[in-house]
């Protein structure tokens, strides 16, 4: 009996695996740093360099940042998405604006809208490095307590919004008002 | 020129087409800091294009990851650290040659594994044959032919 059970329960398994792997992208890298501290910067907002938009000024509180550049077509994609989110007023979005052009960042935020409460400038990509950032647009999810929470690769949309971020993002602020 | 000449052209093009991709840039006057230099960018992926090591690919942020190899090498950081910078930000896929670690030991342990299970099997193959055989060796038609 087993002689003849054993193959197929193997090929039920190398068929399921096959078929998982079949739905997976392998474009998607997992981060390594969720869970993790999110990487420090300070760096020069967008809009006055002179004034540093600092990881360490936004503890307490959930927050987004939104890599992007206005030469990155899912950006341009997913900047609607980001205004919607952005109206809602849950989180601040901060923008890190990757290996940019900073008269052209500016013009595309006049142009379609800001739905960023601050964006730091990356002009030489150091601080994507640190955050593991390899194609824009990327989305992080950081907890008051300065850990990355999630992170998305792709365009935002607002089924990954409600689906993925809006769940952590309530636990995490209940947790930061119990601890202070 | 020549149709011959047109497609000696040609065929030197696709040859050293790619061998103009390769990251030739010299970053060092120290030979053996070049090769580090060179042997670490074949180590490291390019994100931005998968299936290129950060010395093949034009990428920006293989650019990018250049430069902080360059950076680190200057500032006297060992190979595992530099290493390790990486892995710290990408992960295990930034490595071209895979590290074991408790989620892929499988697929390490995969070749041992399917050859036991080979060896395995052939011994009870053999045995059975041998055993079967015997019995016909054995049975009433032993020794007629």
């Amino acid at each position: 009996m087993w002689r003849y059970a054993l193959p197929l329960v193997l090929f039920v398994l190398l068929a399921a695996a096959l078929r998982i792997g079949l739905y997976r992208d392998p474009s998607v890298v997992p981060s390594p740093l969720l869970g993790r501290p999110a990487p420090e910067f300070s760096l020069p907002s967008l809009h006055d360099a002179n004034y540093p938009i600092a990881t360490g000024d936004l503890r307490g509180r959930p927050w987004l940042l939104n890599v992007w550049a206005t030469w990155c077509v899912g950006c341009r994609q997913e900047h609607e998405v980001l205004l919607q989110i952005a109206a809602q007023n849950v989180v601040p979005v901060i923008g890190l604006n990757w290996k940019d052009d900073n008269a052209a960042a500016r013009r595309w935020l006049a142009e379609l809208g800001n739905p960023y409460s601050a964006v730091a400038e990356d002009r030489d990509g150091r601080v994507a490095i640190d955050w593991g950032v390899y194609g824009a647009p990327e989305t992080f999810l950081i907890s008051p307590d300065g850990t990355v929470l999630y992170k998305h690769v792709a365009p935002m949309t607002l089924e990954v919004w409600r689906n993925e971020f809006l769940p952590r993002i309530d636990p995490a602020r209940r947790t930061a008002e119990a601890g202070s | 020129m020549s149709a011959r000449g047109v497609l000696a052209v040609l065929l030197a093009w696709c040859v050293l087409g790619s061998a103009w991709a390769f990251d030739s840039e010299v970053a060092f006057q120290d030979p053996a800091q070049q090769a580090r230099y060179e042997r670490l960018n074949r180590e490291l992926r390019c994100l931005q294009c998968q299936n290129q090591t950060i010395a093949d690919s034009t990428a920006p942020l293989a650019a990018d990851l250049r430069r902080e190899v360059r950076e680190m090498i200057k500032a006297g950081h060992t190979d595992a650290e530099i290493r390790q910078f990486m892995l710290e930000r990408y992960g295990d896929f930034v490595l071209y040659r895979p590290r074991m670690s408790a989620a892929n030991f499988l697929l390490w342990a995969a070749p041992a594994l399917l050859l036991v299970i080979g060896a395995l099997a052939a011994v009870r193959f053999i045995r059975r044959r041998t055993t079967e055989v015997d019995v016909d060796d054995a049975g009433p038609g032993a020794g007629t032919a």
